[in-house]
């Protein structure tokens, strides 16, 4: 059982805000930190890793991290933390940047084999993609059996297809060790596949917290399907519109009538459904 | 006949030796700090730099004669003179080297990615062990160029030896001014071979840091 009351001025790229946290969280959850950048996910991992200071309380399993002023420091707080990048130590092979962390080769070497990179266990950072560099990082993480896990946007920097393979390691490690998972991340699609909870913070508070189910399925209106896209163009062919949208990776065309193109400006967010009966599923040819 | 060659490498090497725990704690500090006191304290570590070496000659002459405070204190309770002996040029050169020392070594603390200084601090490693195990490590080209570039430039110093150690053969007599009395008493001969082995040292020595740093560099990438 973890609970954190915490509050803590910040200076951010939108002006001075204050991030106020009051959470309770159980053993064993997955919790998905999400929100607009700079509305203090980053900080608020960081707090809870003892590298940033704040006012308040953090108690975990019963012993206090933050309680009056006083903080322990990082080196003695149970954490296990993946930075986005760049964290491991570039003078350390793979399995020596697991053991210093913590001298205990079958643990390290079990880790390695449960994230498949055994194989890699004598290379040096520099040699790695950065889907590898991240798996070391996970499983350095994972060296000290951490109480907390925090996760700070960790494959934010790396592609679709490599990230899909990370999110099931990262999903066994955290049912393996069962430890408990704090996850910043922006991609739904992620949140939905690995969290229990999702948490949305805005300008320093939480604005949703409930299960990731709850918060992530709240369409409004009532499509069957909708995406989020950027509206690209508007062009005008014959006697009807075409807008062109980028949803993710993809540019898709909608045709619009005249009185709907009067609303809609390029450059805007644009929310795209449909009420279909009988949606049909495309498989993206190979 | 070479003995103000060992004389000017004993000095270096005592030299680099002190500095290098000075300037170890002082380059991390101000790597890390963000003190307003960070600008104060590197423009004061790089004085010596700007200062013609006279004036430092001179004011370190002043601080340590027998006349001064300091000076009197190790006179009258050690016996000891600070000013034209060996110790003497090593106060001396410790403060003349100091930047040559600590800017290498700031600026490859500040090179490193502060995510890794963290990561040993998260692997619950203390702030010395992080120094010593994670961030001198990956500095070495910049720790192999402050060590050799603090010592090269000690063995190259002139202006500050000859007001602070006079030229005391075997004592504070080193090449360079070994160099200039030669050429006072047109011993060209004498000159020409000092002056050679000093050129073709220092050409080895700054070669080797050079091919040393660009093969660190390909295999760790830093």
């Amino acid at each position: 059982m973890i609970h954190i009351n915490i509050s803590k001025a910040l200076h951010g790229v939108n002006g001075d805000m204050n991030l106020d946290i009051d959470l309770n969280i159980q053993q064993g959850e997955f919790i998905a930190l999400t929100g607009a950048s700079g509305s203090g996910k980053t900080t608020l991992l960081r707090i809870l890793a003892g590298l940033e200071t704040a006012k308040g309380e953090i108690e975990v399993k019963n012993s206090f991290w933050l309680k009056n002023a006083k903080s322990i420091t990082p080196q003695k707080r149970s954490i296990g933390f993946m930075h986005q990048e760049n964290s491991l130590f570039l003078n350390m092979n793979v399995l020596q940047n697991l053991l210093f962390v913590k001298k205990d080769l079958d643990l390290a070497l079990r880790l390695l084999s449960l994230t498949g990179l055994t194989e890699l266990k004598d290379r040096y950072p520099k040699t790695l993609s950065g889907g590898q560099k991240q798996r070391v990082s996970l499983c350095r993480a994972m060296m000290r059996k951490p109480d907390i896990l925090l996760l700070d946007e960790p494959l934010s920097a790396l592609d679709a297809k490599m990230r899909t393979k990370l999110h099931s390691e990262i999903l066994s490690l955290h049912k393996e060790f069962n430890t408990t998972t704090i996850m910043v991340s922006h991609d739904p699609s992620e949140i939905y596949k690995l969290s229990t909870r999702t948490i949305c913070l805005d300008n320093g508070h939480i604005i949703k917290d409930g299960t990731t189910k709850e918060v992530l399925l709240k369409s409004q209106g009532s499509q069957k399907f909708s995406f989020e896209g950027e509206l690209l163009e508007l062009k005008e062919v014959d006697v009807v519109i075409i807008a062109i949208v980028a949803i993710g990776q993809q540019i898709v065309e909608i045709v619009v009538s005249k009185k709907e193109a009067l609303d809609l400006q390029v450059g805007q967010n644009v929310i795209l459904g449909t009420k279909a009966f009988a949606p049909t599923i495309l498989h993206p040819s190979p | 006949m070479f003995e103000p060659f060992y004389i000017s490498f004993k000095l270096a090497s005592i030299t680099v030796l002190i500095l290098f725990l000075i300037s170890l704690p002082l380059s991390w500090y101000l790597s890390q700090t963000q003190s307003k006191i960070k600008p104060f304290l590197e423009a004061l570590t790089a004085l010596p730099i700007v200062l013609p070496p006279s004036v430092l000659g001179f004011y370190i002459l002043v601080a340590l004669s027998q006349n001064s405070p300091l000076g009197a204190f190790f006179q009258e309770n050690f016996d000891i003179s600070l000013v034209f002996n060996f110790t003497s040029l090593v106060i001396a050169s410790c403060f003349y080297s100091l930047p040559f020392m600590v800017q290498p070594l700031q600026s490859g603390f500040e090179s490193l990615n502060k995510n890794m200084l963290e990561a040993s601090y998260l692997a619950g490693k203390t702030e010395l062990q992080t120094i010593f195990l994670v961030a001198l490590p990956n500095i070495k080209p910049a720790l192999l160029t402050a060590i050799i570039i603090t010592f090269a430039h000690t063995v190259g110093e002139f202006g500050v030896v000859l007001m602070v150690g006079g030229s005391i053969p075997g004592e504070t007599k080193v090449a360079s001014v070994a160099i200039y009395e030669m050429v006072e008493i047109m011993d060209y001969k004498g000159a020409h071979i000092y002056s050679a082995i000093m050129l073709s040292m220092s050409f080895v020595v700054l070669l080797s840091v050079y091919t040393f740093n660009a093969k660190h560099k390909r295999k760790f990438g830093l």
